[in-house]
């Protein structure tokens, strides 16, 4: 196997661990999506919990902001 | 333990000797495939490796026909339920299963390697034929074992005859290996070479792994 | 259940790990006396290759922690391990044809005994998603799916012995660098790139473990509040739903 010179190894190489770069980076945008999702289904709990209290206090609908 | 196995596969046997459903697939199949190999190559006779590769190649794909059937029956009739029921050991059905495909792999061979000696191969087989039954044997075995396992995984799942293959051939690609490297040689032209015993040590190795394994996992598959 | 324990450790250790890898396969290691500075692509293909390994087998193993205990995590942690060794063994197939056709001029070679049994493991593990996705009930669906992990996992090594048996009569092994036998430099860089792929592969399955295990109690919490009615029903899922 003769040994490519530097310029025709280069990309090559670089190719590589892009393809390493790229794997976590996708990796890592999935992940950020799913925490997106996470975040909302908080949201939505921590109104349902406020309706909750404020049903347990006995204060009338009419008055929810 | 060996009268329910005995009693499975006796069922299994007269099942199919009522519907001639797998075993005549599978052979036609055989068949079939040599024809396109014939074409498919655009050669008129084939020896050592190129024939061995041929040759197993279609024996697995026709025995992928027989998997996909193996379990169905169980499924649609209620098979499983019936023998859950029963106060039997549960890998007697595994046991029973793997028999039965052995069988039908052997019914096939019976008249697919004449058939291919006859259509495709070049040299006559001589007196390679013990080697190769050897061969035969612990691959069939290998193709039973991880067949009937495969077969019960992909039985209860939708799409049944497309997973199991899928499943299937990665698995037995070792059994592919070992088998066409093991009797490339029993098919070379100049008449047989000396015969590479290691391949069916690794044969076997695999049919103890696969079996020991199967064994120990397939009650899993038949709970509740 | 607290999958994200020691999480921040274990990201900084892969950081610290992989770019001190990295810095080490540039500036440090010396350049392979065959293949030139081609050979660094080794560095990043190869660890990646047996973490995936590694992640492949840890699968098999949770799965038969699994079958013995009954508990959906065992499960959740065979999935991820899976899932996770999958996305890795991409990245092994794709560099590893980077470098054969740097190489050796080919987008592919037989003759990579490694190489070829990985294609074969992948092809394999392919088959798990749309196995899991196939069985509705999430119990058995679990079952399946582990019983497939135990006997993938035991699979892989058997299947490279094969592999590398029927290759090794007519080629030589190419693999790895200088004739099997590495210069001190290299094989720290080696062990460096391993540790450190190793410690992301953690760091990723407990990230992902926490992730899913975070959206699985938030539902159940849901149910608690607003009731069945307030929930949008599951919809069939490859991955485990329930713990």
């Amino acid at each position: 196997m003769p040994a490519l010179p530097l310029d025709d190894a280069g990309p090559y190489v670089a190719a590589a661990y892009l393809v390493f770069l790229g794997l976590i980076l996708v990796y890592v945008a999935i992940m950020a999506t799913k925490l997106g999702r996470i975040e909302r289904e908080i949201t939505d709990i921590t109104e349902l919990v406020e309706r909750r209290d404020r049903e347990r206090a006995g204060v009338p609908e009419e008055e929810r902001v | 333990m060996r009268d329910t196995v005995a009693a499975l596969i006796r069922k299994d046997l007269q099942l199919e000797r009522r519907s001639f459903e797998s075993v005549p697939a599978m052979l036609m199949f055989s068949v079939t495939a040599f024809v396109l190999f014939h074409f498919g190559l655009d050669r008129g006779s084939l020896e050592g490796d190129l024939a061995s590769g041929v040759l197993w190649v279609t024996l697995l794909l026709a025995a992928v026909l027989g998997m996909n059937r193996l379990f169905v029956s169980e499924r649609e009739q209620g098979g499983f339920d019936g023998f859950l029921m029963a106060p039997v050991d549960r890998t007697a059905l595994f046991v029973a299963k793997a028999a039965v495909l052995f069988g039908f792999l052997v019914a096939v061979e019976l008249v697919a390697v004449p058939a291919f000696v006859i259509l495709l191969l070049e040299p006559g087989l001589g007196q390679a034929l013990p080697e190769l039954l050897a061969v035969l044997v612990l691959a069939d075995a290998g193709i039973a074992i991880v067949g009937t396992l495969i077969g019960a995984l992909g039985v209860q799942t939708r799409a049944r005859d497309l997973i199991i293959p899928l499943m299937a051939l990665p698995l037995l690609v070792p059994v592919v290996i070992a088998a066409a490297e093991a009797t490339a040689p029993l098919l070379a032209a100049a008449g047989a070479e000396p015969f590479p015993v290691r391949w069916l040590g690794v044969l076997a190795l695999y049919d103890a792994v696969f079996g020991l394994l199967a064994y120990a996992v397939f009650d899993f598959l038949l709970e509740e | 259940m607290a999958f994200g324990r020691g999480l921040r450790a274990l990201s900084i250790a892969s950081f610290v790990l992989i770019t001190g890898a990295f810095a080490l396969v540039f500036f440090w290691a010396p350049n392979d006396a065959d293949q030139g500075f081609v050979q660094k692509i080794f560095y990043v293909h190869v660890p990646l290759g047996i973490v995936a390994l590694c992640g492949f087998v840890t699968g098999g193993i949770f799965g038969i922690k699994h079958l013995r205990s009954g508990d959906r995590a065992d499960d959740l942690r065979s999935y991820v391990a899976i899932h996770i060794s999958l996305i890795l063994a991409v990245g092994v197939l794709v560099t590893g044809s980077i470098w054969a056709r740097a190489a050796w001029g080919q987008w592919w070679v037989w003759d990579e005994p490694a190489l070829v049994s990985f294609l074969i493991v992948f092809l394999l593990y392919c088959c798990y998603q749309p196995l899991r996705f196939s069985i509705e009930d999430p119990e058995r669906q679990a079952r399946y799916a582990s019983v497939f992990a135990i006997v993938a996992g035991a699979f892989t090594p058997l299947n490279f012995i094969a592999v590398r048996m029927a290759e090794s009569l007519v080629h030589p092994r190419v693999l790895s660098t200088t004739g099997g036998s590495m210069p001190g430099e290299m094989r720290l860089t080696f062990l460096v790139s391993i540790a450190g792929m190793a410690c992301l592969f953690v760091t990723l399955w407990k990230y992902e473990l926490a992730s899913k295990s975070a959206s699985i109690q938030l539902r159940s919490l849901k149910r608690r509040l607003a009731g069945d009615d307030g929930l949008a029903p599951l919809q069939r899922s490859a991955a485990p739903q329930n713990l």
